[in-house]
């Protein structure tokens, strides 16, 4: 499979490049309470979130790594020699890209950040390792009354609301890597959406590693407000450094009654990135928390967006499409709590698994005894490229009571030499008739996609299942 | 004119023998048929001409136009002018004949140039009208739970795109009904042409009647047995395959 590593490597191109960035603080490495002091200092913290770090921190310490379940290769990861803060100074992020930093903002215009934000943006927040250089809002957006900001800046500016709900979706001690974020976060997007407004344009967040041994760790925190709709796009890139990088958020969703949130991810982290992300989503009555989770990147992702149905009628759903390729382990799922009577929840997963790749499926579903008319909705399906190629499912589904209802589905397929020559024959190449196979495998899914990340994630499977063949 | 050649042609799966010393040559401007009883590799024959990777051939060649197209991958072979309507066609899910075609034709053109899409449609829905298929069929998925005489419907729609130089068609009328044998065949027959040759591969006459070939083949145990012209076909109609499996046996024996 030596051309598989080149061809990934083309795959990659987008995103991998490095520009030489000074930083002006430097939490230097590994994490303890002094690292802490550093990164408040920096950021002008009050002391109500200096002191939820260090709890945090204790959490993290004491909790062990979740390998009794989860993957062994969790073990590479050298907490000590990792970078916890890199920063440039001048917390407040800048409000047009004329004002970004030269070193800083070349990287974006290359990823073409700015150029998406004026075709079909509300707003945009660009981070650079741990803060974010550039966040806007488009004017009319604003007018309405919605809030989009950094968390730093939320947390001293919006108190209010911001205390109200962070934290309370995700506990700090909720796994090990949510201990950690609840250390060391810093950068990610609060959004407050007021009652009834509805943001037509989605909002985004573009998170960017750029430095070696660096962790990023942003926390991200939505609220819609009764009756409002929004919709969040993030998306990632990192170089490829030839030693392990830790990406490391939690995301909370806060949909008030009637509210709704869509939240899409297109993950495309460099294969040396460790990705262990929390995200979850409170749904109250009548209210809907959608996540559309894309991974194609990372060397390890570990991500199981959730949703919490906390009042009556309340809908989540995930849909998630996870491409695993040459050395890669995609560990993706989903988690569905029914906590109120006639929630409904939707889970459809697909992984496609090329070379030595593995995609793992892991759901969890729960509808307790005392709920009536609640459902779940489970599909997860697998498609297997090479012969070393290989996909796990591991569903946990407790549906408790007489009056609820459960269906799970789960196929494991694989691209059929009859059907290549098939495509072959009618003069298609053995790599595009892969790729075309994949691309029809995850079409249902990728429709959910808004266009412009439709057509950018139909070109990386084409990139991908070129070298996944010969 | 252009010249399908089959050169005494040795072509085994594994260990066992199929074709044993195959000849035939197919110019364009002809519709060729063979027959033969199940199992004397009929298929095979069209199988190997495509170049399907489970077949070798062991010896002889075969010829598109003098050249030899054996080390030839299938796509290269498809592009060059070769097309198969398959007895089993491979469904593709998710991906909708619309969106297959599109890609089988733009894989012809030359790097950088896209397909028109305007003329693309307007030539798919004339081919789907001349083989009575609704405009809906269009944003199915290849095959996917289509009949059997969808899927041959489908075959020949295909073909009427792609207009190949030569036309392999591997027991279309399997798994038709006499209306749906009507429709495929007035689909084939619109296709016949100076500028194409077909093979067309059956096990009855019944085809015949509607796709009237110029000559007629027998194949017996990996081989041409006889050859003449439609009346032949109507001679097996008539007497089975036995008279012709006779000197096969003597042949296999001596």
């Amino acid at each position: 499979m030596s051309n598989t590593q080149t061809q990934l490597d083309i795959d990659r191109e987008k995103g991998n490049f490095r520009y030489d960035v000074d930083y002006e603080f430097d939490a230097g490495t590994g994490l303890n309470e002094k690292t802490i002091d550093y990164i408040c200092d920096v950021k002008g913290e009050p002391d109500w979130i200096r002191q939820f770090r260090k709890d945090a921190l204790k959490k993290f310490l004491e909790k062990p790594m979740p390998t009794h379940w989860a993957s062994h290769d969790l073990e590479n990861i050298i907490f000590d020699k990792i970078r916890y803060y890199l920063s440039q100074g001048g917390q407040k992020p800048k409000k047009t890209w004329d004002e970004v930093p030269e070193d800083v903002k070349r990287t974006f215009e290359r990823l073409g950040i700015p150029e998406q934000e004026r075709k079909f943006l509300a707003g945009v927040e660009a981070q650079f390792d741990s803060e974010a250089a550039y966040s806007n809002i488009k004017e009319a957006v604003g007018k309405q009354g919605v809030i989009f900001m950094g968390s730093t800046d939320a947390l001293k500016e919006r108190p209010e609301i911001f205390r109200k709900w962070f934290g309370k979706v995700i506990p700090t001690g909720d796994n090990k890597f949510s201990a950690l974020n609840s250390a060391a976060f810093s950068g990610g997007s609060f959004i407050y959406v007021p009652p009834g407004v509805k943001v037509s344009h989605p909002l985004q967040a573009y998170f960017r590693i750029n430095a070696e041994n660096f962790g990023q760790f942003e926390r991200t925190l939505i609220i819609a407000d009764e009756g409002a709709e929004v919709t969040y796009m993030e998306g990632c890139t990192a170089p490829k450094f030839d030693t392990a990088t830790l990406h490391s958020a939690v995301v909370e969703l806060v949909a008030l009654k009637g509210a709704k949130i869509q939240y899409i991810t297109v993950q495309n982290w460099s294969n040396n990135v460790f990705n262990l992300v929390t995200k979850r989503g409170l749904a109250m009555e009548d209210a809907e928390v959608k996540w559309i989770d894309c991974n194609i990147g990372s060397r390890l992702t570990m991500k199981y967006p959730g949703v919490v149905m906390k009042g009556r009628r309340a809908r989540g759903e995930v849909i998630s499409i996870a491409l695993a390729g040459d050395g890669q382990h995609q560990d993706t799922g989903a988690k569905m709590v029914h906590a109120a009577d006639e929630t409904t929840s939707n889970i459809v997963s697909k992984s496609i698994s090329v070379g030595t790749g593995r995609a793992t499926y892991r759901g969890l579903v729960n509808i307790p005894r005392h709920l009536k008319g609640c459902k779940n909705n489970t599909e997860c399906d697998a498609l297997l490229i090479n012969t070393s190629s290989r996909t796990d499912t591991y569903p946990a589904i407790t549906v408790r009571g007489t009056g609820n209802a459960c269906q799970h589905e789960a196929s494991v397929s694989q691209v059929s030499s009859e059907q290549i020559f098939y495509m072959q024959q009618r003069g298609l190449t053995e790599a595009q008739a892969m790729s075309l196979s994949v691309n029809g495998f995850v079409n249902d899914l990728v429709r959910q996609f808004p266009m412009e990340y439709s057509v950018e994630l139909k070109r990386l499977i084409d990139l991908e299942m070129e070298g996944s063949v010969g | 004119m252009k010249h399908l050649k089959i050169d005494n042609l040795h072509v085994s799966i594994g260990d066992r023998e199929i074709l044993r010393g195959l000849s035939l040559d197919l110019p364009t401007g002809q519709v060729h048929a063979i027959m033969g009883p199940n199992g004397s590799g009929k298929s095979t024959l069209a199988k190997v001409i495509a170049g399907h990777p489970d077949y070798t051939v062991t010896s002889g060649d075969i010829l598109f136009d003098g050249e030899s197209i054996l080390v030839m991958e299938p796509d290269a072979r498809a592009r060059q002018g070769i097309f198969l309507a398959f007895q089993y066609p491979s469904e593709i899910p998710g991906v909708t004949i619309a969106n297959f075609l599109r890609a089988a034709l733009q894989a012809r053109l030359p790097e950088g140039e896209e397909l028109e899409a305007t003329e693309y449609y307007a030539k798919l829905y004339e081919k789907m009208d001349l083989l009575e298929m609704p405009r809906n069929f269009t944003s199915r998925a290849v095959n996917e739970g289509f009949s059997g005489g969808e899927k041959k419907r489908c075959e020949i729609l295909q073909m009427a795109m792609l207009q190949p130089t030569f036309a392999l068609l591997d027991e279309t009328d399997s798994g038709l009904d006499i209306d749906a044998l009507k429709i495929v065949s007035h689909g084939v027959n619109s296709l016949r042409g100076p500028e194409t040759g077909m093979l067309v591969i059956t096990h009855y006459q019944r085809l015949l009647n509607y796709i009237v070939p110029d000559f007629v083949h027998v194949m017996i145990n990996g081989r041409i047995v006889e050859s003449g012209t439609k009346e032949l076909a109507l001679k097996l109609e008539a007497e089975g395959y036995d008279w012709a499996t006779e000197p096969e046996a003597e042949a296999v024996g001596a």
